[in-house]
């Protein structure tokens, strides 16, 4: 198992504040799914800087990995780690929800370095599996990658994928659970309780670890101890807070979707770096 | 039947399947284990050949995957199943990225005899055809069954085949090709038009109207989407009356795209629809539904001649 030196730690923190700034800038002018945004930023900053073997000159290549984002709703954290790691300009960031770009609410394949489109709830997992399946047929060395939100588990995509993965064997497939207690209006567990989350992960056949999602060096020991060869799909359940970064928002229900005024921004950026709670007066969106 | 004959040309739908994958690494076959059609494939294509169990919708958010990595993936399944468990995963995973999975669905329309409505894809022409890019095509029998396979693979775009391995059902006068009907027969009273497994039916009563003295065509419109709106505007322009007959709801399947290309040309014609006309078909071995439903040749003929 690898270790995070005092360097890569300090990295990883700085790339996973800048993606939170610019998930914040996103969540202006139209606004954005902040709270999914900002619990997956730490995980998906530590899979593209440290886990996936993939990079702005390698889009194509058929032995990459790949990452697929299911949720679809957290996908401002994605653009922004896809600018942060140089799969576009940061600049473009700017174009959020404009004609000039494709960047919206939900991911799609004219934004470089994403996979494929989601927004329906319990699709990429199985699209995930076909992928895994042909990196295999090939003998190639990649992998594909699925995150999916805790929200999403309601689905029985999910399950009846989960119960193919583990029958087909697919250990080249890693499942990472943003877990952040939330579905878009109420906590997972007053609607439709998902604990105890791991061993049914278990039951359907997989390697199942639990870990602390914004825990660089938990992440690095989850992902590190993958092993090529296990027979099984991995899952990794990565406790997060939804809207962390920003206590204002924290853990409320309330903030599943933000549209945040313009000269609210600044005092974002300073909640977000200083930890001085910012007085929000956003109206409140339940779009779904 | 002997349009495109040739000494190596497969004579069923697996020897086909098997014949297109050994030229292309790329041809794999799915199923949400439904091997009807396919049961000597796992032995022959070995990994190549994958079944998920009852899970449609991991069937194609597979495929997807699998196309999306280069492959085509040949999938099958029930036709209601395929098309309605599985509607979303096609429209928003093969249909949106344009992926070039092939998508067969087995038993459609009247050849689910007596397995009751839950069985019966009625459907199915005018969902698929509703998905912006799906290729429909319908063929009458086994013949266009397997001529239209290399052409859909080749395509690279998504398909659904409308699985019929019928035997032959009339003299066929025209090579199978994507977007062509088949004019079997030009008719001034009366043109019919169809298409599956009916077209052996439909051609009774044509040869049945003929004797009668009725000047009858008949076309066959194997390929739904894109389909030939050349040979439905000559028929409307040159026919008294249209006949359309199939085995679908009367709505969104053949007689909708009649209507709706005659519409577009400006061109006004009387247009008969032969069809399930707001219900499922009386469950029954498929002779009795034919004769119950009023599909058979005698039956068909009946009901035009009324009408003129």
């Amino acid at each position: 198992m690898s270790a995070l030196t005092d360097d890569d730690r300090a990295a990883l923190t700085a790339m996973a504040l800048a993606v939170r700034a610019h998930v914040i800038r996103m969540a202006t002018r139209g606004g954005c799914f902040i709270g999914a945004s900002l619990s997956c930023a730490d995980v998906l900053t530590h899979l593209y800087a440290r886990v996936l073997s993939v990079a702005p000159d390698r889009v194509a290549d058929p032995d990459r990995d790949y990452l697929f984002l299911s949720k679809g709703h957290d996908v401002p954290a994605l653009y922004a780690v896809l600018a942060e790691q140089g799969f576009f300009p940061r600049a473009r960031l700017r174009n959020h929800l404009t004609l000039a770009d494709h960047l919206y609410w939900h991911p799609n394949r004219n934004v470089p370095g994403v996979e494929f489109h989601s927004g329906s709830l319990g699709h990429l997992l199985s699209v995930a599996m076909g992928v895994a399946e042909d990196l295999r047929l090939r003998g190639s060395p990649g992998r594909a990658f699925v995150i999916l939100g805790d929200g999403e588990l309601n689905e029985g995509s999910i399950w009846e994928a989960l119960l193919v993965a583990s029958a087909r064997r697919l250990d080249n497939l890693v499942v990472v659970v943003d877990r952040n207690g939330f579905q878009a209006n109420v906590e997972t567990e007053a609607l439709i309780p998902l604990e105890p989350l791991g061993p049914r992960f278990e039951a359907f056949g997989c390697a199942v670890t639990r870990i602390d999602g914004h825990d660089f060096d938990a992440l690095e020991g989850a992902f590190s101890a993958i092993a090529p060869g296990a027979g099984r799909p991995t899952v990794v359940i990565a406790d997060t807070v939804r809207g962390k970064g920003l206590p204002s928002i924290e853990r409320r229900a309330d903030r599943w979707f933000v549209n945040f005024a313009a000269d609210e921004v600044e005092a974002l950026l300073r909640e977000l770096h200083d930890g001085e709670v910012a007085t929000l007066r956003s109206e409140i969106l339940i779009v779904r | 039947m002997t349009v495109n004959a040739s000494i190596d040309r497969p004579t069923n739908w697996e020897d086909a399947l098997v014949a297109l994958a050994r030229r292309s690494d790329d041809l794999i076959v799915m199923t949400a284990e439904n091997r009807g059609a396919i049961r000597g494939i796992p032995a022959r294509l070995g990994p190549r050949f994958i079944d998920v169990g009852i899970c449609e919708q991991t069937l194609i958010g597979m495929a997807a995957g699998l196309a999306l990595r280069g492959r085509v993936p040949v999938v099958h399944a029930l036709a209601t199943f395929l098309t309605l468990r599985a509607f979303e995963f096609i429209r928003t995973d093969v249909g949106i990225a344009g992926l070039p999975v092939i998508l067969v669905g087995a038993v459609p329309g009247f050849l689910s005899d007596a397995n009751g409505p839950t069985h019966q894809s009625l459907e199915d022409i005018s969902l698929m055809r509703g998905i912006p890019g799906m290729q429909v095509v319908c063929p009458a029998d086994r013949e266009e069954l397997l001529d239209l396979l290399p052409e859909l693979v080749a395509r690279r775009a998504p398909a659904y085949i409308r699985y019929n391995a019928c035997e032959p059902a009339v003299t066929h006068v025209a090579r199978w090709r994507l977007g062509e009907a088949e004019v079997l027969a030009e008719g001034r009273d009366v043109t019919l038009l169809t298409y599956g497994f009916l077209l052996g039916h439909v051609a009774g009563a044509q040869a049945m109207l003929t004797t009668h003295g009725v000047s009858a065509g008949l076309i066959n419109l194997r390929s739904l989407a894109p389909v030939d709106e050349r040979a439905i505007l000559h028929a409307a322009r040159t026919s008294r009356t249209l006949v359309v007959v199939e085995d679908h709801f009367a709505i969104g399947g053949l007689g909708t795209i009649v209507a709706e290309v005659l519409a577009r040309h400006g061109v006004a014609t009387r247009l008969r629809v032969l069809a399930l006309e707001g219900r499922w078909f009386r469950p029954a071995l498929l002779p009795d539904v034919l004769e119950y439903e009023g599909f058979t040749a005698e039956r068909i003929t009946a009901r035009v001649e009324a009408w003129s």
